[in-house]
C-alpha cells in the first residue's frame, strides 16, 4: 500500500478547483492552465492557519454555550435559554428524539469537531504513521458534518420571526447565538484550511 | 495570500491520470461501469463515480430545484394560531426579523447560506449547463467554475428543513402551529440537493471543448 506513487514525488500536481493534472514546476507562482486558480503542492501553511482558527472559534464556543441563545417572553414570564436549557425543554415537553437531533448538531458535532482537528493537527506534525486511513476517514467526516451544526441558529431565526406580530408572548434571539453561528463558520473555515495530504507526509513538508 | 493571476502556467500532465485529493496519490485513469465508485486504495476517499446523470439530467434536476425553491420561498413556512389569530413566517419574513432584532450578524449567515448562495448555485450550474447540452464552454466557464467551487459548502438549504422541523415542534409547546406549503417546498429541494450531491460538477471541464462560446 505505501509502495503507491504519489503526486510529490512524480513531479506532479493536481488543481484542487478543476482537477487538472499538472507538471510541477519550481516556484509558488503557478497557475492552473485551465482553471487560472493558484497551484499549491499543500495549502499554505495549514498548520498554522488551521490551530489559529481552531482557537479562535473555541473562544467563540465558551460564550456561545454559556450566554442564552433566545429569551421566551410567555404570559409575562421571561425565560432565557441556553444550547443546552432549550435541548432539555425540548427533551422534557417536545419530543426526545429531535431533543438528540439538536443535541448532535449543537454540541457533539462542534466538541467532536475540535477533537478531531486538534487531533489530526498534532499528529500530522509529529509526522505520526498511526492509523492513517482511519485520520483521513476522521477529516471526511468533519468536513461533511460541519454545517449540520447550523440547526440551532436556524431555529432561533424562524422562531423569532414567527412569534413576533401583536402576540402578548414572544421569543428573541440573544446574543449567544451570534456566538454559536460565528463558531460554526470558523469550524468550517478550518476544516477546509487543514490539509488532509499532510497525513500522509510524514516530516518532510512540515511548514 | 494575494498572488498575482498572470503566475507560471505548467505545462498539463497526459490527461490520463487522476489525483486522490485527500492524498496525494497518482492512479490511471479508467472508465467506470454502471454504479461503480472509484476509491482511493491509500486512503479510501472516493476518486471518481459513474455518471449516472447525463447533461441534460442534471439540467432537469437543477431546473426543478429552482422552481422548489421559489416555492420554498414565495409560501410561507409556518403558521401559527393563537386565539384565533393566524401568523405565517416566510423565510425573507425571518430574515428581516433577525436583522431587526439586532441580530445582524445571524441574519446576514443566513440570508447567504439559505438564500443568496443558493439562487447563485442554481444559477450558475443553469447557466454552464444549458450550454453543456451542445459540448461547449458557456461564457465566463471558467470565473463560474470556480465560484461554484467555493461557494459550495455554503448553502445550507438541507439544514434549514431540519431547522424549521425542530422549530415548529418547539412553537408547539405554546401555540397552534401548522406546517404550510414552504416547508414542504423544502422538503423536496432536501431530496434534489441529496440527489445532486453524488455529482461532481467539475467534470464538466471535461466535458466540454475549450473553444469560445
Amino acid at each position: 500500500m505505501t509502495d503507491l506513487p504519489r503526486a510529490s514525488d512524480l513531479g506532479l500536481i493536481g488543481c484542487h478547483v478543476c482537477r487538472l493534472v499538472c507538471r510541477d514546476v519550481k516556484g509558488d507562482n503557478a497557475v492552473c492552465p485551465r482553471c487560472g486558480s493558484v497551484l499549491h503542492k499543500r495549502k499554505s501553511s495549514s498548520y498554522t492557519r488551521t490551530w489559529a482558527l481552531l482557537i479562535a472559534a473555541f473562544m467563540f464556543y465558551v460564550p456561545a454555550n454559556v450566554l442564552p441563545i433566545m429569551r421566551t417572553v410567555s404570559l409575562g414570564d421571561v425565560d432565557d435559554n441556553t444550547i443546552l436549557s432549550g435541548i432539555i425543554e425540548l427533551w422534557v415537553k417536545g419530543s426526545p428524539d429531535l431533543a438528540i437531533i439538536v443535541f448532535t448538531a449543537s454540541i457533539m458535532v462542534p466538541v467532536l469537531k475540535f477533537f478531531a482537528l486538534s487531533l489530526l493537527l498534532i499528529s500530522s506534525q509529529r509526522g505520526s504513521k498511526w492509523a492513517q486511513r482511519q485520520r483521513s476517514k476522521l477529516y471526511r467526516l468533519v468536513e461533511f458534518i460541519g454545517y449540520w451544526s447550523m440547526l440551532d441558529v436556524f431555529v432561533v431565526a424562524l422562531l423569532t420571526a414567527l412569534v413576533q406580530f401583536g402576540f402578548f408572548s414572544q421569543v428573541e434571539p440573544l446574543p449567544g447565538v451570534v456566538f454559536f453561528g460565528l463558531t460554526v463558520v470558523i469550524t468550517m473555515i478550518a476544516s477546509m484550511t487543514f490539509d488532509p495530504r499532510l497525513i500522509w507526509d510524514g516530516r518532510d513538508f512540515d511548514d | 495570500m494575494t498572488m498575482p493571476p498572470q503566475g507560471i502556467k505548467p505545462a498539463i500532465a497526459p490527461p490520463t491520470l487522476w489525483i486522490c485529493e485527500h492524498c496525494d496519490t497518482v492512479y490511471r485513469r479508467r472508465k467506470l461501469a454502471r454504479g461503480e465508485v472509484a476509491r482511493c486504495a491509500r486512503c479510501d476517499a472516493i476518486l471518481a463515480r459513474h455518471h449516472s446523470l447525463n447533461v441534460n439530467g442534471m439540467l432537469a434536476l437543477v431546473i426543478t430545484a429552482m422552481i422548489a425553491f421559489v416555492q420554498a420561498n414565495i409560501w410561507p413556512i409556518v403558521t401559527l394560531g393563537l386565539n384565533g389569530q393566524l401568523i405565517s413566517a416566510t423565510l425573507w419574513g425571518c430574515i428581516t426579523m433577525m436583522w431587526q432584532e439586532h441580530s445582524q450578524v445571524v441574519a446576514v449567515i443566513a440570508a447567504l447560506t439559505l438564500f443568496f448562495f443558493p439562487i447563485l448555485k442554481m444559477s450558475l450550474l443553469f447557466w454552464v449547463l444549458l450550454f453543456a447540452r451542445q459540448r461547449r464552454r458557456a461564457p465566463g466557464f471558467r470565473a463560474v467554475m470556480v465560484l461554484l467551487y467555493r461557494i459550495g459548502p455554503w448553502t445550507m438549504s438541507e439544514v434549514f428543513v431540519l431547522g424549521a422541523l425542530v422549530a415548529i415542534v418547539k412553537a408547539h409547546m405554546y401555540f397552534d402551529v401548522l406546517p404550510n406549503p414552504g416547508i414542504f417546498a423544502y422538503g423536496v429541494l432536501m431530496l434534489i440537493i441529496t440527489a445532486f450531491s453524488s455529482i461532481d460538477v467539475r467534470r464538466l471541464w471535461d466535458l466540454t471543448e475549450e473553444t469560445p462560446a
